[in-house]
């Protein structure tokens, strides 16, 4: 199967891990690059999704809705009920349950990108990019938002400031120092400290988790979404590599059907720690 | 698993896409779902005050029924009776009727047969005369016994 040119497993999985950049990454924390897919991504995705809901919320009707008003109207009263149920200030629903809308749906869409095939647009930006005069073989691209860790922790951190903002309006500034320093285990002198380190390391835990969560289960899908690929891509010809091709297709369908299940999931599963975090930001220890 | 100012922008869209789907998006389609609820509860209230409506007028119907039955009744029963009575005197009418003409023909009955019995009488006495007559022409003066003749008239 090797031809001259042909990448071998490792370098076609690395090239497909390796995002489109603004700059080369010069350490592992460098704040002066972009990546442009992720954030071509997401911002068209998330335009998408707002465009598409405020077209058919501004024709909403209160007779009887049609098939899309119908699924919106569903999504934003599952939503809604949820909402309702975790924080209990309907002023702060006001915004609070939009966010969560937005959430959901955004990352629904971006985790969605999973399922297109993992070639499909990474070939199409080579081709373009190579149409542009530069070397096929540098055009990256990954066209999974919610599989880099930027995006998936740029939104946690949204929520953990949020959060913030909840803990303050709700409480004071007075108010969330004194429970910054007295819970969780109680007001007295001795106690500040380790209260305090508890609630920095909660509020860092919620973070990082929430945002690492979704990354992990998107990352992790992406690169099963790549072997398999690989796996069919190992047909030569050959009766044996004719199964490896027919062992690609049995698992890449089972591993997308199973898919399905998890883009849901996890933009759920986001939503509901939105919500949670936001209506624990509300509560008074 | 770089970090980098991607991760500034995608919290920034974060927010700006919340504040639109918070301004144009939830507004409208709450309104909407708030609306159809009003519109489903005024429904089903109407249908309710409907059903009332309904049940009041069967039961004003059934009642209306009721009274026309019971005058048709009434009606009937007034009919039957004056038919009775009329019945009832046209009979006694006619039983007096006939009573009377019974009498009325009983009297003449008996007038004429008053009547024909005197007739009678007078012819039975002439006849008698005349047989006595013929019997006793020449024994018998009339004059004489006229007398006699009279007292047998009277007598018959």
């Amino acid at each position: 199967m090797a031809t001259e040119n042909a990448p071998n497993a490792s370098q076609y999985i690395v090239h497909h891990l390796t995002h489109l950049k603004s700059s080369t990454q010069a350490s592992l924390v460098d704040w002066s690059v972009f990546h442009l897919d992720s954030l071509f991504f997401s911002v068209g995705l998330g335009l998408l999704a707002v465009a598409a809901m405020a077209h058919l919320a501004a024709r909403a009707t209160s007779g009887v809705p049609g098939r899309l008003q119908a699924a919106l109207e569903i999504m934003v009263e599952m939503v809604a009920d949820q909402a309702k149920g975790i924080v209990h200030s309907p002023e702060s629903r006001k915004f609070v349950a939009p966010v969560a809308l937005t959430v959901f749906i955004w990352i629904f869409l971006m985790n969605a990108m999973d399922l297109l095939p993992v070639d499909l647009l990474p070939n199409i930006w080579a081709a373009i990019f190579g149409a542009a005069g530069h070397d096929p073989h540098h055009a990256y691209l990954r066209v999974v938002p919610t599989a880099d860790l930027n995006a998936t922790l740029g939104m946690s951190l949204a929520v953990l400031l949020i959060c913030l903002y909840y803990n303050i309006k709700i409480k004071g500034i007075g108010g969330w120092m004194h429970e910054l320093f007295t819970a969780p285990f109680g007001s007295h002198p001795v106690l500040y400290p380790i209260n305090f380190a508890m609630q920095m390391i909660e509020f860092v835990a919620k973070t990082v988790s929430h945002g690492m969560r979704l990354f992990g289960n998107m990352y992790a899908g992406e690169l099963i979404f790549m072997l398999i690929a690989l796996m069919g891509a190992a047909w030569a010809g050959t009766f044996g590599s004719s199964l490896l091709w027919v062992g690609g297709v049995v698992a890449g369908t089972i591993w997308a059907i199973f898919h399905i299940l998890i883009i849901t999931l996890q933009a759920f599963i986001f939503m509901m720690l939105t919500l949670v975090y936001i209506g624990q930001a509300h509560e008074s220890h | 698993m770089n970090l980098n100012a991607t991760l500034f922008s995608q919290l920034v869209v974060f927010f700006i896409l919340a504040w639109f789907t918070m301004k144009f998006v939830w507004p409208p389609i709450m309104k909407a779902l708030d609306e159809r609820a009003t519109r489903i509860a005024d429904g089903l209230a109407a249908a309710d005050k409907a059903k009332t409506d309904l049940s009041l007028a069967e039961r004003r119907a059934t009642d209306e029924l009721r009274k026309a039955r019971e005058t048709s009744n009434e009606l009937r029963a007034g009919a039957e009776r004056q038919g009775t009575q009329l019945i009832d005197e046209a009979r006694a009418e006619a039983a007096r009727i006939i009573a009377a003409a019974r009498t009325a023909a009983e009297g003449e009955a008996e007038v004429a047969a008053q009547r024909a019995k005197e007739a009678l009488r007078d012819q039975v006495a002439l006849l008698a005369v005349a047989g006595a007559e013929q019997i006793l022409r020449k024994e018998i003066d009339a004059a004489m016994h006229a007398d006699l003749l009279n007292q047998l008239k009277a007598e018959l």
